[in-house]
């Protein structure tokens, strides 16, 4: 078996050496310095944190080669299913840097704060024609945010019509974070079972439909990279029981320019930002999920509302909305990234944007279409912008989606999904998205066909996989049975 | 196209592969009248070129903390980001990068999140951090949820010296668990103990107190845990982890949870996002708290390694049984918080409290010299304080815009009982020359 390669194994606090120190500060300029001397000793620590004490090269040393142990778009294909995980365009990077942006206080006084206003103004407009809604709120901080602020909207709604209903409806294929911010939003969750090809049942949604629901909740394309045919059914069968219908906008990816979430009939849908308009992942975060909604659903948005002006063309935040659900963070939602989602609107214009969603579709069929032979497929019929597949067949021979998985890294590539939609079997969800050329595609299907003839042939080889990476296989139910969360000195 | 790859070469190849004449013909799902049958009315595409010349003139049109002397706070301030997180957080291994679920091909981020759990343990005093929330607002929020599933209780006693900003969206996401909201007054400043006694009782889920408060002003927190815990409710604290190298750090004081705004450390104001959501607990907290956690393990060569742990608490496992509906957090925005704290290490943390402790107090003295204005409260405060002008602070704050100071934050729009209040913070960034000629035009602008 190939040695794994020697990994760095060194945490900041294990570079510390008393006395080191990286920072620069000012020296004291006010007459009195001393902390002792301006506040009571009550409020003062007594022992300090245990921090580290190192060099600036011992800082830029460490977190580079910390960096180096990651896998990222910018050195690997990221196939990674319903994260639209596209080229992060650098320009949108230093837009966002721009002192007027990045230094620029959140409470400054609005006549110091109108480019940043005016580029809100605009970029809710821009969301707001792409979804064909009629409001965006740019508040929400990432996906789940704009789905909880969607929610309570909805539930503002039926309440301000004196209706008091208790369910939302959610298809089995769902997103975790729909059941979870559906939850939080006072709701109990119905969840509905996917027909055999992954779409919503009719039958099953018509059986669930009454008074007592408040939303139906689905994910357009869904989360099997389908496009929901009966669409305009599902929206006219709920709107007629007054159930207000929720697009999760995950997979806007496969649709910009195509089709629109409220000509479908949809009356909520939120955006993710860092998905479909290149504001980068970041290990995890920030996003943004702004959340649009049709004209009725106005008076709950998230408040304050970035308006502009009638007298004299200004732009403002407008707190006087009475009926608004409120505020979801402190400020008024990610800027950095509105402005880097703004940059690549622009640069794309309408053209480029459809462009996008094509080149996104053409890109999923071609690998569907090349794997197709070695792999179950999950649907029938062409895919989106996005496809899943099955390791059933591999699964037999004892090799699993997360074994495949693991071998993907090994030859390359970030994994893609895995397990998830829950409701197939050994899921592998991939998502190349249009910023991927074709050579890699190729490369991409050249490994995972090699994956599937190993399976037959030299399983072992995927089993011990990874071998390449910092380090190899890790043990979950250590970790989870005995926490430990925090470095100690007694390591 | 920019950003896509394939040539119409290509493209075609492709189509022939997949044994269709064009896209078209993979969007056949669509049906037609749900197609949209024009051009995005989008403005047209831009060359970099003109989109940087327009970027900069919406820039152009802010009053950036680099041209303005930068005396607001509220919830966000202009402390000194050093030079090297920048250069850091923008390599392409970490900012590109996704959440990392696969362990082995993300080592690094794993790593430093690990390392900035400990870092915000150590500051705030308390055993154990998640990997962050959005921001110190919405971590505020979970704490109360979190404390609501602990306790059983839907009470949530609220200082007047919380953010008003942050109790708002406490609001908001209590709306749909229901959670009851009540206040606690202030005596001069800080929370008044025979109030916040007064609103405890036994449907009190917790009792939230902010150390150092929306005012400025020092709580006694070791009497509000006090008075929570005789109650059996639990203690929030919503500190500022930038203060916590010099202040007590509220773990050592009796919190169960300590929620704050990171942004201090090292992350640009940015217009108010993205920020840092901090969050930390006891031990004995753990299983219940919001977001994701890193923990050690090892490999299969019993070789360390870090992974996503806990992960039963989550939504894409617990569904609508998870603690929180959190996915996305703000990974990036916690780097930064690492590598300021990697810099600033055991030493530069206590100075950055103490230089602004020490502005903040001359600034306090020089600006209540002025005749007319005074400190609204008695209380001790720490960077931050409230001021009483003799004319309206709206009116103030414009004047003194125009000698490019950023005076700070009229009280009247979040409270009306504090119409003739400005709320000041000075950072270590402050010189002892701009707080001067801060004092000059006050001077000048009251007079």
């Amino acid at each position: 078996m190939p040695a794994a390669r020697a990994a760095y194994d060194t945490l900041v606090f294990e570079l510390s050496s008393p006395g080191r120190f990286a920072y620069s500060l000012p020296a004291c300029d006010v007459p009195v310095s001393d902390p002792a001397a301006l506040l009571p000793p009550a409020h003062l620590r007594e022992t300090p944190p245990e921090l580290p004490e190192v060099s600036e090269v011992d800082v830029i040393r460490h977190y580079s080669r910390l960096s180096l142990m990651n896998y990222a778009v910018d050195t690997h294909f990221y196939p990674l299913g319903s994260c639209t995980m596209k080229y992060n365009p650098r320009i949108n990077e230093d837009m966002a840097r721009l002192a007027g942006f990045a230094r620029l206080h959140p409470l400054t006084p609005e006549a110091g704060s109108q480019g940043a206003l005016q580029l809100m103004h605009e970029l809710a407009r821009d969301l707001a024609e792409i979804s064909g809604l009629d409001e965006v709120s740019l508040q929400p901080a990432a996906g789940a945010q704009g789905e909880l602020a969607g929610v309570l909207m909805i539930r503002a709604w039926h309440l301000a019509r004196g209706e008091r209903r208790s369910k939302v409806l959610i298809p089995d294929s769902a997103h975790g974070t729909n059941p979870a911010s559906t939850a939080l939003a006072g709701y109990s969750v119905v969840q509905l079972k996917s027909d055999d090809n992954g779409e919503v049942d009719l039958a099953d949604l018509e059986r669930h439909l009454d008074e007592s629901v408040a939303a139906f909740m689905i994910t357009q394309p869904n989360t099997l990279g389908l496009f929901e045919s009966r669409i305009h059914q599902i929206t006219e069968l709920c709107h007629a029981k007054g159930v207000q219908v929720y697009m999760d906008g995950a997979n806007f990816n496969a649709i910009l320019g195509i089709t629109r979430p409220g000509d479908l009939g949809f009356d909520v849908c939120h955006f993710n930002l860092h998905k479909t308009f290149t504001t980068p992942h970041g290990g995890g975060g920030p996003g943004a999920g702004p959340v649009g909604i049709k004209a009725h659903l106005a008076p709950f948005l998230p408040s304050p509302v970035v308006v502009k002006r009638a007298d004299d063309g200004g732009y403002a935040l407008d707190w006087n909305r009475p009926q608004s659900i409120g505020k979801l963070l402190a400020f008024w939602g990610n800027f950095g990234m509105l402005v880097r989602a703004y940059a690549y609107i622009r640069t794309m214009g309408p053209d480029g944007l459809r462009a996008v969603s094509e080149n996104a579709v053409l890109n999923a069929n071609y690998i569907l279409k090349r794997l197709e032979g070695d792999y179950d497929r999950a649907t029938r019929g062409p895919c989106m912008h996005e496809c899943v597949l099955s390791a059933r067949r591999q699964k037999k021979l004892g090799v699993s989606a997360m074994d495949i998985a693991k071998r993907l890294l090994d030859l390359g590539f970030y994994a893609p999904t895995t397990y998830f939609p829950l409701i197939i079997e050994e899921a592998l969800m991939i998502e190349p998205t249009e910023t991927e050329s074709k050579e890699t595609l190729d490369q991409f299907c050249d490994a995972m066909i090699q994956i599937a003839r190993e399976a037959e042939s030299d399983p072992q080889v995927i089993h011990d996989a990874p071998v390449t990476t910092p380090v190899r296989r890790l043990d979950q139910t250590l970790a989870a049975r005995q926490p430990k969360l925090r470095w100690t000195a007694s390591g | 196209m920019r950003y896509i790859s394939n040539t119409p070469a290509q493209q075609r190849e492709m189509l022939g592969v997949i044994g269709v004449a064009s896209v078209e013909d993979l969007l056949v799902r669509i049906p037609p009248k749900a197609r949209l049958s024009r051009p995005l009315n989008v403005p047209a595409a831009m060359a970099e070129t003109d989109l940087v010349r327009h970027l900069r003139g919406l820039a152009a049109r802010n009053a950036s903390a680099d041209d303005f002397a930068c005396f607001l706070g509220g919830g966000a301030y202009d402390h000194a980001i050093p030079s090297p997180i920048d250069h850091l957080i923008s390599r392409g291994e970490f900012f590109t990068a996704y959440t990392p679920y696969q362990p082995e091909a993300s080592q690094g981020t794993l790593r430093s999140i690990f390392e900035y759990q400990t870092m915000i343990a150590e500051l705030t005093g308390m055993d154990v951090a998640n990997a962050s929330l959005y921001d110190g607002a919405s971590s505020l929020a979970e704490a109360a949820l979190m404390a609501h599933a602990v306790t059983g209780r839907a009470g949530i006693v609220l200082s007047r010296g919380v953010n008003p900003l942050y109790r708002q969206v406490v609001e908001t996401y209590g709306e749909g668990p229901g959670l009851r909201l009540k206040s606690a007054a202030l005596a001069d400043g800080a929370t008044d103990p025979d109030a916040l006694k007064k609103a405890v009782g036994d449907t009190t889920a917790a009792v939230v107190v902010q150390y150092p408060n929306f005012f400025g002003c020092l709580e006694d927190v070791r009497g509000a845990a006090g008075i929570a815990h005789a109650a059996g409710a639990l203690l929030i604290v919503v500190a500022d982890p930038v203060n916590l190298g010099l202040l007590a750090p509220p773990g050592a004081l009796g919190a169960d949870l300590v929620v704050g705004e990171g942004q201090g450390l090292g992350v640009p104001m940015s217009f108010g996002g993205p920020t840092l959501g901090v969050f930390a607990a006891k031990q004995e907290l753990v299983r219940r708290m919001p977001g994701r956690l890193v923990g050690a393990t090892v490999d299969l060569d019993e070789r360390r390694g870090f992974v996503l742990t806990l992960q039963t608490r989550e939504q894409h496992i617990r569904r609508e049984k998870a603690t929180s509906n959190i996915c996305t957090n703000v990974a990036l925005c916690a780097l930064m918080a690492t590598i300021y704290v990697a810099i600033m290490g055991k030493r530069g943390m206590r100075k950055v409290g103490e230089l602004s402790v020490a502005k903040a107090h001359y600034a306090a003295g020089a600006l209540s010299a002025i005749p007319g204005v005074r400190l609204r409260f008695a209380a001790p405060f720490f960077k931050e304080f409230t001021l009483q002008l003799p004319k309206p602070p709206e009116r103030v704050v414009k004047r003194l815009a125009k000698d490019k100071i950023l005076a700070g934050l009229p009280l009247k729009a979040l409270d009306r009982q504090y119409r003739d209040c400005l709320l000041v913070a000075v950072t270590e960034k402050r010189t002892r020359e701009e707080i001067d000629a801060y004092a000059a035009a006050l001077g000048a602008a009251v007079a």
